[in-house]
């Protein structure tokens, strides 16, 4: 294994010391061998998923036939998606604001609004389900039809996402030259067009990168859902969790394996489109 | 004089926090001047250039380009473009789409647009690099592109913000001698920010000097250099030598002072002056020689030479006279061999004709 992870010779030539080569390897390993196992065993045969016992598809039809598996991972996207949407509009504004405004109160806004981040998730899980029971939004919203009833977590999940969102789109404000925003101006743009023309191209990587996380963390989420989500509506991470305490079977194996290619392709796609593009001659 | 494209009436700008960028200034800029502000850095010439462009708005006075008052427009509906002197090339648009950006955003229809952005880039020979990025080009490249995306919007009035200072010495020679054959062919006013005194002297058709957000003199360059009108305007622009002087009368047409180390003298003059004035003479007009000069009329002292710096072309001789301030003194080294020919500790004569020096009151 260590012999395969070649490290990049950077220029001090770390890669050259066999100590680190080590290291390197054994860290790899560590992170890497739980994802591969869990992808190798979603091909395997055998129905308790400890011994290898042979190759198969049997899995991931077994998977797409659940109708209760494939409804959470549905309910999850769907979950994903929107609050992905909301939580990069509204962290984008948020780090607009900061970027642009002076105003009353500025550093204890900046502060407060970072909290969801350190807060501890089962805190937050806890001042949710409060808020959704005292307003009777529990109740109200799992009565609706879907996606509706899936409001209270998308909810809780723009809560703790868009701090991120904002944070990162704010990081890479910090570096806009304001005589492009000057310039836009002079050449006759108004607010609006210089806004769409050269502020949002230039945060789009932030906008990007924001929305990837707020994504992964959304998809992902178990604490807050748990305790935000009513007694009928299940996500993938909730339902996973529920089978697993049944045994594991190598169905939530070629599940785990579909949401890790989604997770891998999105991310390879953001970073695709995100890289400064390499066209022209030379 | 035609009416003044430009015409820039009383204008004061104060920051918050008391501090005066730009102090009562009064200036009038024909149509088709090559017109540069030149002052120190923190003199408040790019905050006057600013307020011409309405990034920045006068706390008090009037601008008025091509005869309207600017009080009430924003930069964006205004009759100049500037070029920054970051550039602020856009860098997410190619040369191109940087070129017809000030064209897609006021809405000019798309044919118009593709002829008038390669034009513009034809004029600033760089049509064959339109599909770049900026950001795979040179410091000077990414000028031209600035120039040619203001330029394309034909304004009248071209608004440059230091545009030399970030390019190294052999590109700004050339760039030099670009925006003045571009100036004579698009027949543009252009307003120039600079504090390099060469740059403003080799360029500009008239030139202000600000010194404190205050304009010292307005004049053409060569005016500047013969009759600067203040002790600042004479010491800014090229080497000068200042001799304090105390005025001993003053008559109508004439001034008697007793100038250090030089003894009485008079001067032909008409300014008005208080009880000290500055006898000021360049380098390049004094003469030096062994023996006493023997023509009438001149300013003769004898000192001692302190320091001989040689530059190949010149040598500058710095002189030491009693009870005066040190005189420096250029000169040509138009024979091959032994340079000035003078030497440190050497007594020498220095002299000049009274008219190549000039007195200043202020």
């Amino acid at each position: 294994m260590a012999e395969q992870m070649k490290p990049g010779s950077g220029p001090l030539d770390y890669g050259n010391r066999l100590w680190l080569k080590i290291l390197f390897g054994v860290i790899f390993f560590m992170l890497y061998v739980p994802i591969i196992t869990l992808v190798a065993f979603s091909f395997n045969t055998d129905r308790r998923g400890i011994v290898w016992r042979g190759f198969t598809f049997d899995n991931y039809v077994k998977a797409w036939n659940n109708s209760s598996l494939i409804e959470a991972m549905i309910n999850s996207l769907m979950i994903a998606f929107i609050a992905t949407l909301i939580a990069t509009v509204l962290g984008a504004m948020v780090a607009l604001m900061l970027w642009r405004f002076r105003f009353p109160f500025k550093g204890a806004y900046e502060a407060f609004m970072g909290l969801p981040i350190v807060i501890p998730e089962i805190c937050m899980g806890v001042a949710l389900l409060l808020f959704f029971n005292e307003t009777g939004m529990m109740t109200a919203v799992v009565a609706m039809p879907w996606p509706l009833n899936l409001s209270n977590i998308i909810i809780a999940h723009v809560a703790f996402c868009f701090p991120f969102v904002a944070i990162v789109v704010r990081s890479r404000l910090v570096g806009f030259n304001r005589q492009l925003e000057e310039a836009s101006k002079d050449l006759g743009a108004s607010e609006w067009q210089t806004f769409w023309k050269v502020i949002v191209p230039f945060m789009m990587p932030g906008l990007v990168a924001g929305a990837l996380l707020a994504f992964t963390l959304s998809l992902d989420d178990f604490v807050i859902t748990f305790f935000t989500s009513g007694p009928e509506t299940v996500t993938f991470p909730v339902k996973v969790y529920s089978l697993v305490r049944r045994g594991v079977s190598p169905e939530i194996n070629a599940a785990s394996t579909v949401l890790i290619v989604i997770t891998v392709v999105a991310t390879v796609l953001a970073m695709k489109l995100q890289a400064p593009q390499k066209s022209g001659k030379g | 004089m035609t009416d003044p494209i430009v015409s820039i009436r009383g204008v004061s700008k104060k920051f918050p926090g008391g501090v005066i960028a730009v102090d009562d200034v009064n200036i009038d800029i024909a149509p088709n001047e090559f017109f540069a502000l030149l002052g120190p850095s923190g003199c408040g010439k790019t905050t006057l250039l600013r307020m011409i462009s309405g990034l920045e708005t006068p706390t008090d006075g009037q601008i008025i380009i091509g005869g309207q008052d600017m009080a009430l427009t924003p930069p964006n509906k205004r009759p100049t473009n500037m070029v920054f002197q970051s550039y602020a090339v856009f860098p997410h648009m190619t040369v191109e789409e940087n070129v017809a950006y000030g064209l897609r955003v006021t809405g000019v229809p798309e044919d118009e647009t593709k002829r008038r952005t390669a034009e513009a880039l034809e004029m600033v020979k760089l049509s064959h690099l339109a599909k770049r990025k900026p950001d795979q080009m040179s410091g000077g490249q990414r000028q031209r592109v600035a120039l040619a995306r203001a330029l394309v919007k034909r304004p009248k009035v071209l608004l440059l913000d230091e545009p030399l200072s970030a390019l190294d010495a052999k590109l700004r020679d050339d760039m030099r001698m670009e925006l003045t054959r571009l100036q004579e062919t698009v027949g543009i006013t252009f307003i120039i920010v600079t504090h390099d005194q060469d740059e403003a002297l080799s360029m500009a058709s008239r030139i202000a000097v600000i010194d404190k957000g205050a304009v010292q003199q307005i004049a053409t360059p060569s005016e500047l250099y013969e009759q600067p009108a203040t002790r600042f305007v004479a010491d800014f622009i090229g080497k000068v030598n200042l001799i304090d002087a105390k005025v001993l009368s003053k008559k109508a047409k004439a001034i008697t002072c007793e100038a250090k180390g030089l003894g009485k003298l008079t001067f032909d003059t008409e300014k008005a002056c208080g009880d000290t004035v500055a006898v000021a003479v360049r380098p390049e007009k004094l003469k030096i020689s062994k023996a006493e000069p023997k023509a009438a009329g001149l300013i003769k002292v004898q000192g001692n030479v302190r320091d001989v710096a040689y530059y190949g072309d010149t040598s500058h001789i710095v002189v030491s006279i009693k009870g005066g301030p040190d005189l420096q003194v250029n000169v040509q080294n138009d024979s091959r061999t032994g340079g000035s020919g003078v030497e440190r500790g050497q007594a020498i004569w220095v002299s000049w004709m009274p008219d190549d020096s000039l007195v200043l009151t202020e």
